[in-house]
Formats: structure tokens, C-alpha cells, sequence
């Protein structure tokens, strides 16, 4: 039997999901600007999804896993940090990356399995998306450690699942991280399901935040469909590590609207039409939107606007994805094993160069 | 010149690149005061403080993940695994992170890292401690694989691994590291990865080893050129990945028979890619079916029967003359 919540774990909320704000005395410092530009993303996010999810069923994008629902999580988490914080995100945190510099049409590369996708630019501060659950948990005290010894104010941040607190590697990275008091950020995208198994078939715990307690980490709990909450706890998070003040995992309440991923996945197998609803009561474009037309901030126009901003760059992004050169090669991956080509890969790339013709 | 043995060797290695080069960093389980449970790393954490030789906690995954979270911002560890048997433990670490990073990220990242860990038998450790495991990764490209048979080669070959722009996994044979003593120059000096050394010359026939067995084989050696007068020529494979093929062809070449030498179970591993590579490019050349002499493919034995697993000399030997008398 799953035991009692602890009070110390209490949802963060700023935002109720009528848009009334709920909790003032947590309302973040951000300008007009600021939070219109919140809401721009959220909506860009939205449209690429949904432009992501019709690409990949034309055969035109390759893996994707489907973001709408937690536009809030990820994109609230990301406008809180520096642009030098460094992101280990997982496969479905490609928002955070786009938002944190990497450019989208390279984004599409990586869905496509193209070489290009990976190669981050020098500018842009994060890890390609790990497949391997809650691998990136313990790079991300790598991380972490290097700035901390350089002295550098910088953050490391990884996202991860709810499934991904399961495995070893989730507690061990939290557990170094507490050890070393590094400056890093577990951020847990809890939305309920781990592909089809359900949170309660994940843990016994009654939050996934108090599992914080036992690395000897401070653990919060926020509302991730709210995006000033996870705002402003994942900007509290980053000022408490730059400080020396250690690291924070944060579990974030959310849900995806899609399938886990477009490779034949049915949530109706595992979720019901009325849960699903639930949710939807508690969108976080609604929210916010709400939130700000009651303040002036937001319009129709404003909405359109981006609509069409998001559509144009996806299009864009695809095109010049499209026509992306060079195409890859076998002899390339063979060049990516070492630094330098032993004798052996120098063989067998001469090989498949002549299969393909160079 | 000092005489080492090869686990002074090793913290030699060590010490040099810690002062050499800010970046490097040396962590794992029981590395920091404790100097390591083998001492190879005594004295590291007094002379360059906690910050640059440290402690771990006791989990080899964080520990491998750590190393690469490192090597992502430009630092180059050396990550202690306190035995070889644990590896699994952190395979993903090395086998699905350290190995792809390059290509990934399209050389946007690497991941010079160094895996160090002992291994091997004859030491009687208790279970899971000394499996000879090196076989795993030579189907784990993107990793190079290093293991020193003396005191000299392993300062040469860990501080070639350290300045590696690669992961390099560095095993420590347990029963070399202070078994004897050897010359080894007190200042820093490399030995090139992916070379292999022809220890000792011969024309008729060209034993391939590494690690400890490199030992075992040259005694086999001078007993066959005793009780039959044969020439054995003898190969430190020095890095069983990537293999050192020119020097084990341009030898089987020479001598036509080749008898390939592991501590490790027959199946698949070091020298039966050896045997693949001589079949390539050489069994025009070769006057008799190369032969193995490995341990049998089981699970590595409690201790109790640990010497009757592992090849010695004798076994040697008997390969050597079967391949003589084909």
C-alpha cells in the first residue's frame, strides 16, 4: 500500500487551470516580454508538434516522440536557465534543445538518423537525446563536477521520465550529485506512464519528489502543466546550485496527449478517454493564455501570429532538411569510431569507399 | 633508472600526467586515501588534493557516467574500476556512451577516458574479481583495448591511453603487479597503442600472447628450444584492440605456424580473431592449423581450481609441438 504524501512535497502551483492565480506570493519576476514570449513557445511547440506527428505519418521524419501536454515542463524549465547551463535531455525533450539554441532543422536530422543532427553547434550547451533511461543521470554529475572545479556559475540539467526513476542509474547520479554537491537539476517529466505501465506499477512511493530524500538532495514537486510554477521552481534550483547551495530534483505533474512514440504505440490500450479529458482540463497553453488576456498580454492575433511563425519554420526547417548535404555514408561513420583510423577500419573504409563511389 | 614493479609503474604513469596536464582527473572506489585496494594510486590524492584524485561512491555505473559527464567538458579521467569482474555493471557507460560519442555527435564530442581495472588469474581473489572479460570488447567498437605484460610497457602504454582522444579500457593483469621488477625511466614516455612488440625472435614457429600469458608463452618458448631445438618467436599482442595485424602477419609469414595464447575461454576473443586475421592474410603462408591454448569455455573457477583452468607451460608447450609436428 502506498503510504501517506508527505507535506513537504506539496504541489507547487502559481496558476490555477482557469488561469487564476492561485498563489501569489510565488509569482517569478518576469517582464511583459517575458511571459508573452512563454506563451509564444508554448504555442511554436505546439503547432511543430502537431506538424511533426502529420511529417512522420507522410514517411517524412523518421523517430518522434510527442511532446503536446508537457510544453509547460519543458519549456518553463528551459526559459529558467542560462544559455551556457548545460542540457542532457531524453528523446522526447527536443523542445528544450530547439529553445536552448539548437536549430530545428538539425533537430529533424536527428529524428531522421542523420549525422548532422548530433553535431551540436560550439554555442549551443547540450547532449544529443539519450535513449538509454536515466543514463544521462549520472553524465549529468560529470557535468556538473566540471563546472563546479572550473568555478564556473553553471548548471547542469537533465530531463528524464517517470519510468526512468525506476532504474539504477537515476539513483546513483542523485546519489553522487548529493555526495560531490554538485550544481545539477534532475528534472522528472512525470506524465503517469512509462510507454503503457502506469505510475503506480512504477513505485510505492506516494510522490516520485521524496525519493530526493534519500540521495540527501532537496526534492521538489510542481504542477507541470503550469508553466510560471515550473518556472520558478527550476529557477529557485539553478540559483540554489550556482550558489554551492547542491543539486534539486524536480518532479513535474504533466501528461502526454499522444503515443509515447509514432512507432505504433495506442495509449487507448492503457489510458481511458476520461483520464485523457481530465487532463486536457488542465492544458497549459489554456492556462497560461487565460492568464494572459486577463492581463492584456495576449490576443487572437498574437495567437495566429505564431501559428503561422511555427507552421513557416517547420516548413522551412524540413525543406533545409531535405536538401541538407552531404548525405551520409558508411565511410563516415567509420571516420566517427576513433580520432584516428586503425588499420583495420582504414580497410574497410576503403571498401565501402568504392561501394560509394568516392 | 628506477626498478619497478609494474603497480609503481602504473602510479608513476599516473602522478606524471596528473602534473603534466590540469584536465586529467583519477576517481573510483577506495582511490583516495586508501591509495587504491592495489596501491595504485598511493599518494595521489596527497600530492593533488581531493579535487583531482577522489573517492567515489560504491557504484560503477555512476562511476563510468561520471567519467563521460567529464570527458563531455574537456576534462580526461581515469576512472578506476576496482575489478574487472564488475564491468557489467557500467557496460552501458562505456559500450552505449564512452564508445558512440564521436559519432553521435558527429565529432562534436569525444571521450578520452581511461578505463583502468585488474583483472586476471592466479591470484585466488574470490569469485567475479579476475575474468579475463577483454574478449566483450573487441566487439565494442569505439573503445581500444591496452594490456601491459611488464613495468615498462605499462607506464608507456597508460600515459599513450591517458593522451587518447578515444576510451581506453587499461587491464592490469593482478598476478604482473609485483611479480618482478624491470628498468623503467623515471621521466614520462609513451608507447604507442595499437603496436604490438615481438619479445622474443624465432623462425620456426610465432607464439601470440598478452597480459601474463606473454610470460607463460616465453617459458613454453625456451623449453621447446631446449628439448627440440625450434626457434619460437614470441608476440606481446601489447592492445588487443585494434589488433596490431602487420606484426602478427609479417611473423606467421616468417615462421609458417602460429600458436595463439589466452587466459580467457576459447570461444570467440582475442585469439580467435587473431586465428581470423592470420586465415585473411596469411593461410597461404601457413604450414599447419593455428592452434589455441585458452582456458576451456566454462565460467572462470572458484580458486580452489583456478591453476588447472589456466594455460601454463606445459599446455603451451604442448600446442607449440602440435603445431611442430603437423
Amino acid at each position: 500500500m502506498a503510504t501517506k504524501e508527505r507535506p513537504e512535497f506539496e504541489t507547487v502551483q502559481i496558476l490555477a487551470p482557469d488561469g487564476t492565480v492561485v498563489n501569489p506570493d510565488l509569482m517569478p519576476d518576469l517582464s511583459d516580454d517575458q511571459l508573452r514570449e512563454l506563451m509564444r513557445r508554448m504555442v511554436f511547440t505546439r503547432i511543430w508538434d502537431q506538424r511533426a506527428i502529420s511529417l512522420n505519418r507522410q514517411g517524412r521524419l523518421g523517430f518522434y516522440a510527442p511532446v503536446a501536454g508537457q510544453e509547460a515542463s519543458m519549456i518553463g524549465s528551459e526559459f529558467a536557465l542560462n544559455k551556457d547551463d548545460f542540457i542532457l535531455p531524453s528523446y522526447r525533450d527536443i523542445p528544450q534543445m530547439v529553445w536552448h539554441g539548437l536549430p530545428l532543422y538539425q533537430a529533424f536530422l536527428y529524428s531522421r538518423g542523420h549525422i548532422h543532427g548530433g553535431q551540436i553547434p560550439e554555442d549551443v550547451h547540450v547532449l544529443m537525446p539519450q535513449i538509454i533511461i536515466a543514463a544521462q543521470c549520472t553524465q549529468t554529475v560529470g557535468v556538473a563536477m566540471a563546472f563546479k572545479l572550473r568555478g564556473e556559475k553553471r548548471v547542469a540539467i537533465c530531463y528524464f521520465g517517470d519510468g526512468a526513476t525506476s532504474q539504477g542509474d537515476f539513483y546513483e547520479g542523485m546519489n553522487f550529485a548529493g555526495v560531490y554537491r554538485v550544481p545539477a537539476i534532475f528534472f522528472c517529466q512525470n506524465n503517469r506512464y512509462a510507454i503503457s505501465v502506469p505510475l503506480h506499477k512504477q513505485t510505492a512511493t506516494p510522490t516520485l519528489a521524496q525519493k530526493a530524500v534519500a540521495a540527501g538532495i532537496r526534492g521538489v514537486r510542481v504542477d507541470g502543466m503550469d508553466v510560471l510554477a515550473v518556472y520558478r521552481v527550476t529557477k529557485e534550483a539553478a540559483e540554489r546550485a550556482r550558489n554551492g547551495e547542491g543539486a534539486t530534483f524536480i518532479e513535474a505533474l504533466t501528461y502526454r496527449y499522444g503515443p509515447h512514440t509514432m512507432a505504433g504505440d495506442d495509449p487507448t490500450r492503457y489510458r481511458t478517454n476520461e483520464e485523457f479529458s481530465e487532463w486536457e482540463q488542465k492544458d497549459p497553453l489554456i492556462r497560461f493564455r487565460r492568464f494572459l488576456e486577463e492581463k492584456g498580454l495576449w490576443s487572437e492575433e498574437d495567437e495566429n501570429r505564431v501559428i503561422e511563425e511555427a507552421k513557416q519554420a517547420v516548413a522551412d526547417a524540413i525543406k533545409k532538411a531535405d536538401e541538407w548535404m552531404p548525405k551520409q555514408k558508411v565511410t563516415d561513420l567509420i571516420d566517427a569510431m576513433y580520432e584516428t583510423l586503425p588499420p583495420h577500419l582504414n580497410e574497410q573504409k576503403a571498401e565501402f569507399a568504392e561501394r560509394e563511389g568516392r | 633508472m628506477a626498478q619497478l614493479t609494474m603497480i609503481q609503474a602504473i602510479t608513476d604513469a599516473l602522478r606524471l600526467e596528473l602534473e603534466r596536464d590540469p584536465s586529467v582527473l583519477v576517481f573510483g572506489e577506495d582511490v583516495g586515501v586508501n591509495g587504491g585496494v592495489f596501491r595504485a594510486t598511493e599518494g595521489l590524492q596527497k600530492q593533488f588534493g581531493e579535487e583531482r584524485v577522489f573517492d567515489t561512491p560504491l557504484a560503477e555505473s555512476a562511476i563510468a557516467g561520471l567519467a563521460v559527464g567529464l570527458a563531455v567538458q574537456g576534462f580526461r579521467p581515469v576512472a578506476e574500476i576496482q575489478f574487472f569482474g564488475f564491468v557489467f555493471e557500467c557496460f552501458d557507460a562505456i559500450a552505449s556512451q564512452a564508445a558512440r560519442m564521436r559519432y553521435r555527435s558527429g565529432g562534436r564530442y569525444q571521450a578520452p577516458i581511461v578505463f583502468r581495472s585488474p583483472f586476471g588469474g592466479g591470484v585466488k581473489t574470490p569469485e567475479l574479481h579476475a575474468d579475463s572479460l577483454e574478449g566483450l570488447f573487441l566487439q565494442t567498437p569505439g573503445v581500444k583495448v591496452v594490456i601491459p605484460s611488464n613495468p615498462y610497457d605499462a607506464k608507456g602504454l597508460l600515459i599513450s591511453a591517458i593522451r587518447d582522444n578515444d576510451p581506453v579500457i587499461f587491464l592490469e593483469h593482478m598476478k604482473l603487479y609485483r611479480s618482478f621488477r624491470q628498468e623503467v625511466p623515471e621521466e614520462a614516455y609513451t608507447i604507442p597503442l595499437g603496436k604490438a612488440n615481438v619479445v622474443r625472435e624465432g623462425t620456426d614457429v610465432t607464439v601470440i600472447a598478452y597480459g601474463a600469458m606473454v610470460h607463460t608463452a616465453l617459458k613454453a618458448a625456451d623449453e621447446i628450444e631446449k628439448t627440440r631445438g625450434a626457434k619460437v618467436e614470441v608476440i606481446d599482442l601489447r592492445t588487443i584492440n585494434p589488433l596490431d595485424e602487420e606484426t602478427i602477419i609479417r611473423s606467421v609469414e616468417k615462421t609458417g605456424r602460429a600458436v595463439v595464447v589466452q587466459e580467457a575461454q576459447k570461444q570467440s576473443g582475442v585469439a580467435a580473431e587473431v586465428i581470423a586475421r592470420i586465415n585473411e592474410k596469411a593461410l597461404l603462408s601457413l604450414e599447419a592449423p593455428v592452434v589455441r591454448v585458452t582456458a576451456p569455455d566454462t565460467v572462470y573457477p572458484f580458486a580452489a581450481i583456478e591453476d588447472a583452468w589456466l594455460p601454463d607451460p606445459a599446455r603451451v608447450a604442448e600446442g607449440i609441438n602440435k603445431v611442430l609436428d603437423f
